[in-house]
């Protein structure tokens, strides 16, 4: 791309021609406010607050939209603009709820809140009419339009980044508002609750469903024995919470944390997540060997299995019928745990802390539960760990580390990097080589499935038998890979699908990095490498030399695959009605 | 189907011939035997006051006497006049008969059609009283009008392709497929200086010129029939009277854009505007004025019809492509302009349908003809719905540089019931008020703008000294915050806040406060919203705040509405100067407000009246007052 010569705020700079007003003055380190701007996920110039002037411009230009231009000469802070942008913001405020004490995002990320700070908004003088809404709360979502500010970040990456758009703007003027078709409530619409919307909304219109007190009141069962599992990528995010920077690890101190609050056991989704490896590899092969039905697909995130049965039924059986890991780790607690440990298993609780809003509706599923027993019987998302964290006063930047339990206490590297896009497949592919060649592989890192690439393809070849896989991350690259498939323009045998943008590290439960923060810089990146890195420390990178599992399959499961595996650890899936008919 | 010029032509002779009559040569009616033509108003506004019953009546009575061979009956679009209809020309003569109803077209065919004996208390009557037969020719109505775009409106059988083609229609298209290179076509718009009658007046030229050098292989040629202006009404009747100029004027952008497709997005509340459309298109599709290889050349050209749901918003030029594409009508964020980056994301042009309706005249009659017409930085004619406190409602074309004093006085009559004149509001909800000081401006865009209105669409709403001018800056407020679209946070919020403000200064609780959060808002929103609408939709306000600050301040600091309007806040009086106690006010109030006897003065007890203003209907002293008495 050419550059251009521009002027902004007196300053003479050349940028590429491709960049906005607002990427140019980021150049010459000018802060221009925004709001409803989410780069790559909403680029709409609709809230009005990154307005500039420009010399023979009439109306005032959003910045973050409107493309540079030779000789443009640009005026980001003008009486104009500066007088603009309040008003504007005024506005916004005269129709959110300012109940902010009480909202989950004022104390950690509320965009609107810091910028009204920033642009020294001291009062509204434009008070009128409130819309007034009822809040929709579904199992894993909640969506409240009161403090909704109409950003439409949310209808943008449910729309065009996961091509779900079961939301969108509905009514107008002044009572529009975001409403999903017939208005009716998420739960009746093919919503597949990934909580992406949550996790670019910037006030709290959208949030998970809390399930911290039901967490809370089992803790405080002297009945109950209370098993928490934390899922890879929590550990890769939770110290954001607490102001730690982004990408540090905190597997230990989150141990010791899990173990102050006062859980009974404290174990780790990873080795689940190996078990999950043993049971899929096992399925792919005998599918590659018997001629059963491919590619396979993970099923490990529950955002896309619900995509799957509404969107793409016809791939139901491509799924593997693997339970995510940490329902397979809620069934084995509940079995092989309680019966080495003595516990009634009807007294065992099981909480997984997850990235994820969908794996609260996973753990819901009428069919996720063995012998009248539940496999999961709460799901919190890391947000909700790290507010679980505030409220007994844990200082957690300064824990001492701590080790997961036994006799979960072990994973694997390719259980770690479960958390990121390409992980499962590269953890399969770890297992899959060594199982088909007979033998163990040195080369195991994958990089043509690292990284961030919407759609990866990879290849292998162990012996005979040649395995071609494919990872997407985002339900609108699930989509797209599924339509080459579905045209015969891509073969495979093996597909990984994550339903959120670069993988469970970007979950809808993740704690919310304000647009100031991602419009510059590559959160998930950043996470990913802290999986990475543990990766490579890690004594076991393979599944299935992980002891744990190992022994599990020994002492109790007796084969991949085999008659109990099939009881415990696998599942089925169900086309799902995208609008079925409501009373 | 019409392969070439020559078939062409020959059609346009054989209809200039059969339309003799209309065009004034008797001599080459007789050759074809025909012996009158009728035109009946076909389309909305005389169709509303009963015309389709007059047609009715008059072809009945032409079969009953057998006399179809000589006597053609010919519905048409609008004639303009619309306040005196229903109306009927009949030729030879041209003679205008107004407000028409059913039971006088035996008077006129006894009379007039058997007898030649034309009627005249049916014509219409000019300003200095005098009955006039030739209105089209000599009522002041029509002296001042110069149509382009409404040429064949009102003239011609919208339904019949043939009588276009008899006015010299589908040449202009014949001409640049023939004789022009694409280059030429767009140099002759830029040469025009026609500039865009849809509101902005942004030059059609240049925005085809854009649209041209695009080197891309699918491009769109839009037209905008999405007309929302309360009170406008202009592209309706192109669209009901002549729809075969439209159609001709996108083929011909479409050749010199170099696009083979296009689209007319028109309301859906315009049900006769529609289906006249879609049968011209139809028709024009049999006659091979779109379709493949259109009179023999390589050029092709298509034509669609998309009905637009109802929003205001979707008149904006990057809305309406969004609803064409098939999602929420909402405006985007320009750069990219259409021109560029438009309808399915390639190069489109949009004009509205006077704009197009204009050009093919400005191919037959050149650049330097259209040129000679009109202002400086204004060239040719315009169409306005002229409405509200006026004696002739209607539609006029006049010159560029028009005064409104012209158009509102001398064509459309003045104010009726002697009332006085207070403000014209140009270009609807997006524009302004223009006040009585500037009768005289000749009207332009550039002129407009500077009076802190705009040209618009064309709607002329005129109102007199009972309007309250803070009241219509409330209406108009009503009316954008409902149809902002909600994109963007000062349209949906800012225009809310406004209304509510101004709803708060007409009940009579502002403060003066409100005066200065009004004007911030305004400006700011002005300053800040995403599209036209929002940023034009301060417009009402900032201008009655300019020129009639003065009613603000009555409503916000005395508690009073000086045209009497603001019913919260207005007071009836009886004067008891003027009182004669005879009662009557008393005897007609619904809610006993109002007491006195012979003994004791008539008062109205001002907590029980609900202001509903019966009692000053009916004192026969006209004593009972709810304003300042004029001139007291």
């Amino acid at each position: 791309m050419r550059n251009v010569n521009i002027t902004i705020d007196g300053i003479k700079t050349s940028v590429p021609g491709n960049y906005t007003i607002l990427e140019a003055a980021k150049a010459v380190n000018i802060f221009i406010p925004t709001l409803c701007y989410l780069r790559d996920v909403n680029e709409i110039g609709c809230c009005r607050m990154c307005l500039v002037e420009t010399k023979g411009g009439k109306a005032l230009q959003a910045a973050c939209v409107t493309p540079v231009a030779e000789g443009m000469e640009i005026y980001t802070h003008s009486p104009k603009v500066v007088e603009a942008r309040k008003v504007n913001l005024e506005l916004i405020l005269s129709n959110h709820v300012t109940r902010c004490q009480t909202c989950s995002r004022s104390w950690t990320s509320c965009e609107l809140q810091t910028l009204a700070n920033k642009l020294g908004v001291e009062a509204v003088r434009f008070e009128g009419e409130a819309t007034k809404h009822t809040q929709d709360i579904g199992v894993s979502i909640v969506r409240d339009n009161n403090k909704c500010i109409l950003c439409r970040r949310c209808v943008s990456v449910c729309k065009n980044v996961q091509t779900v758009g079961v939301i969108d703007a509905i009514g107008r003027g002044f009572h529009t508002e975001i409403g999903s078709p017939f208005d009716r409530k998420l739960a009746d619409t093919p919503c597949v609750n990934c909580g992406q919307c949550v996790n670019v909304c910037p006030v709290g219109a959208l949030h998970e469903k809390t399930d911290t007190d039901v967490v809370w009141n089992a803790l405080n069962d002297p009945e109950l024995h209370v098993v928490v599992q934390t899922a890879p990528a929590v550990r890769a995010a939770l110290g954001e919470s607490f102001g730690m920077p982004i990408g540090t690890a905190v597997t230990g101190k989150m141990v010791t944390a899990l173990r102050m609050i006062g859980f009974d056991k404290v174990f780790d989704t990873d080795t689940a997540a190996d078990l999950t490896i043993m049971e899929e590899s096992n399925e792919l092969i005998d599918r590659v060997r018997s001629g059963g039905k491919l590619p396979m697909i993970t099923s490990c995130s529950p955002g896309w299995i619900k995509f799957c049965e509404h969107y793409f039924p016809e791939y139901l059986d491509n799924l593997s019928t693997c339970k995510s890991p940490h329902m397979m780790f809620g069934s084995i607690i509940k079995t092989y745990y309680a019966k080495k440990a003595g516990i009634d298993p009807s007294k065992i609780f099981t909480v997984s802390v997850m990235p994820c809003t969908a794996k609260k509706f996973e753990a819901k599923r009428p069919e996720m539960e063995v012998d009248g027993l539940r496999d999961v019987d709460a799901v919190i998302t890391t947000r909700e760990l790290a507010s679980m964290i505030y409220d007994i006063g844990i200082d957690f930047p300064n824990l001492p580390d701590d080790v997961f339990d036994d006799p979960f206490g072990i994973a694997s590297g390719a259980g770690v990097i479960f958390g990121t896009t390409g992980g499962v497949m590269e953890a399969a592919l770890r297992t899959a080589t060594d199982i088909l060649s007979g033998s163990s592989t040195d080369n195991i890192e994958y990089e043509e499935i690292r990284g961030f690439e919407g759609i990866k393809v990879a290849e292998c070849t162990v012996g005979e038998v040649r395995l071609r896989a494919a990872v997407a991350h985002g339900l609108g690259n699930a989509r797209k890979l599924l339509n080459q498939i579905k045209a015969g323009e891509l073969e495979v045998d093996f597909i990984e699908i994550m339903a959120c943008p670069n993988g469970c590290i970007n979950g809808g439960g993740q704690p919310i990095q304000s647009s100031d923060i991602r419009n510059w810089s590559n959160v998930s990146q950043r996470r990913a490498e802290a999986l990475y890195s543990e990766d490579r420390n890690m004594y076991v990178r393979k599944s299935h030399n992980n002891p744990a599992v190992k022994r599990l399959y020994k002492d109790y499961l007796g084969m991949a695959g085999g008659t109990l595996s099939h009881k415990l650890l696998h599942t089925h899936y169900h086309e799902r009605e995208k609008y079925p008919e409501i009373d | 189907m019409i392969k070439n010029v020559e078939q062409l032509n020959f059609l346009r002779d054989k209809m200039r011939k059969e339309m003799a009559l209309r065009r004034g040569v008797e001599a080459e009616a007789a050759e074809m035997g025909g012996r009158m033509q009728i035109l009946v108003c076909g389309v909305a506004g005389c169709q509303s006051s009963g015309s389709l019953g007059v047609y009715n009546e008059l072809k009945n009575l032409i079969e009953t006497n057998k006399l179809e061979d000589e006597i053609k009956i010919i519905s048409t679009g609008c004639m303009g006049l619309c306040a005196l209809g229903p109306l009927m020309v009949v030729y030879p003569g041209r003679v205008m008969y107004t407000k028409v109803k059913p039971e006088d077209v035996a008077e006129i065919f006894q009379s007039h059609i058997m007898e030649g004996k034309p009627v005249e208390r049916l014509f219409a009557v000019d300003n200095d009283g005098t009955k006039i037969a030739d209105a089209l020719g000599q009522h002041s109505f029509y002296t001042k009008q110069l149509k382009i775009a409404l040429k064949n409106c009102g003239t011609i059988d919208p339904y019949s392709i043939e009588e276009y083609i008899g006015v010299d229609g589908y040449q202009a298209l014949a001409k640049v497929l023939k004789e022009m290179d694409p280059e030429d076509v767009v140099d002759t718009m830029k040469e025009s200086n026609l500039r865009g009658r849809g509101g902005a007046g942004f030059p059609t030229g240049m925005k085809w010129a854009f649209a041209a050098s695009q080197q891309k292989r699918q491009k769109y040629v839009c037209c905008n029939a999405d007309e929302g202006d309360p009170g406008a009404f202009m592209d309706r009747s192109v669209l009901e009277g002549d729809p075969h100029s439209v159609i001709e004027a996108m083929a011909i952008a479409g050749y010199a854009i170099g696009s083979n497709q296009g689209y007319v997005y028109v309301r859906a509340e315009y049900p006769v505007a529609v289906k006249t459309l879609k049968a011209a298109i139809q028709q024009a599709k049999e006659y091979g004025f779109l379709g493949q290889n259109i009179l023999g050349t390589d050029f092709s050209f298509d034509l669609e019809v998309r009905l637009g749901a109802g929003a205001f918003v979707c008149g904006e030029e990057t809305a309406l492509m969004t609803s064409i594409e098939g999602h929420r009508g909402e405006p985007k964020p320009r750069p990219p302009f259409p021109a560029v980056k438009g309808l399915f994301g390639e190069p489109t042009i949009l004009n509205n349908v006077e704009t197009y309706a204009t050009i093919p005249r400005i191919i037959l009659n050149g650049a330097e003809w259209f040129n000679s017409i009109g202002t400086e930085k204004s060239k040719g004619t315009k169409v306005f719905a002229v409405g509200g406190k006026i004696e002739r409602t209607g539609l006029v074309e006049v010159p560029m540089g028009t005064t409104l004093r012209e158009i509102v006085f001398d064509m459309c009559g003045g104010i009726p019931n002697g009332k006085e004149f207070k403000a014209a509001q140009t270009g609807g909800p997006s524009g302004g008020c223009i006040p009585a000081e500037a009768l005289d401006t000749p009207i332009d865009y550039d002129n407009l703008i500077a009076l802190g209105s705009m040209m618009g669409s064309g709607g002329l709403i005129v109102m007199d000294e009972d309007t309250c001018m803070v009241d219509l800056a409330r209406f108009f407020l009503d009316f954008t915050f409902d149809e902002s679209c909600g994109k963007c946070s000062p349209c949906r919020l800012g225009t809310k806040r406004m209304y509510e403000i101004l709803e708060k200064i007409t009940q009579g609780k502002g403060e003066l406060e409100d005066i200065e959060k009004l004007e911030v808002l305004a400006r700011n929103i002005k300053n800040s919203a995403l599209c036209g609408l929002g940023q034009t939709a301060p417009n009402p306000i900032l201008s009655t705040l300019r020129y009639f600050k003065d009613e603000y301040m009555a409503h916000v600091v005395d508690k009073t509405c000086p045209a009497g309007v603001c019913k919260s806040i207005i007071k009836f009086k009886i004067d008891n100067e003027l009182c004669r106690s005879c009662g009557i006010c008393k005897k007609h109030c619904p809610v006993g407000a109002i007491s006195g006897d012979k003994q004791n003065p008539y008062i109205i007890d001002q907590d029980k009246c609900i202001k509903c203003g019966v009692c000053a209907q009916k004192c026969p002293f006209n004593s009972i007052l709810h304003r300042e008495r004029k001139g007291v």
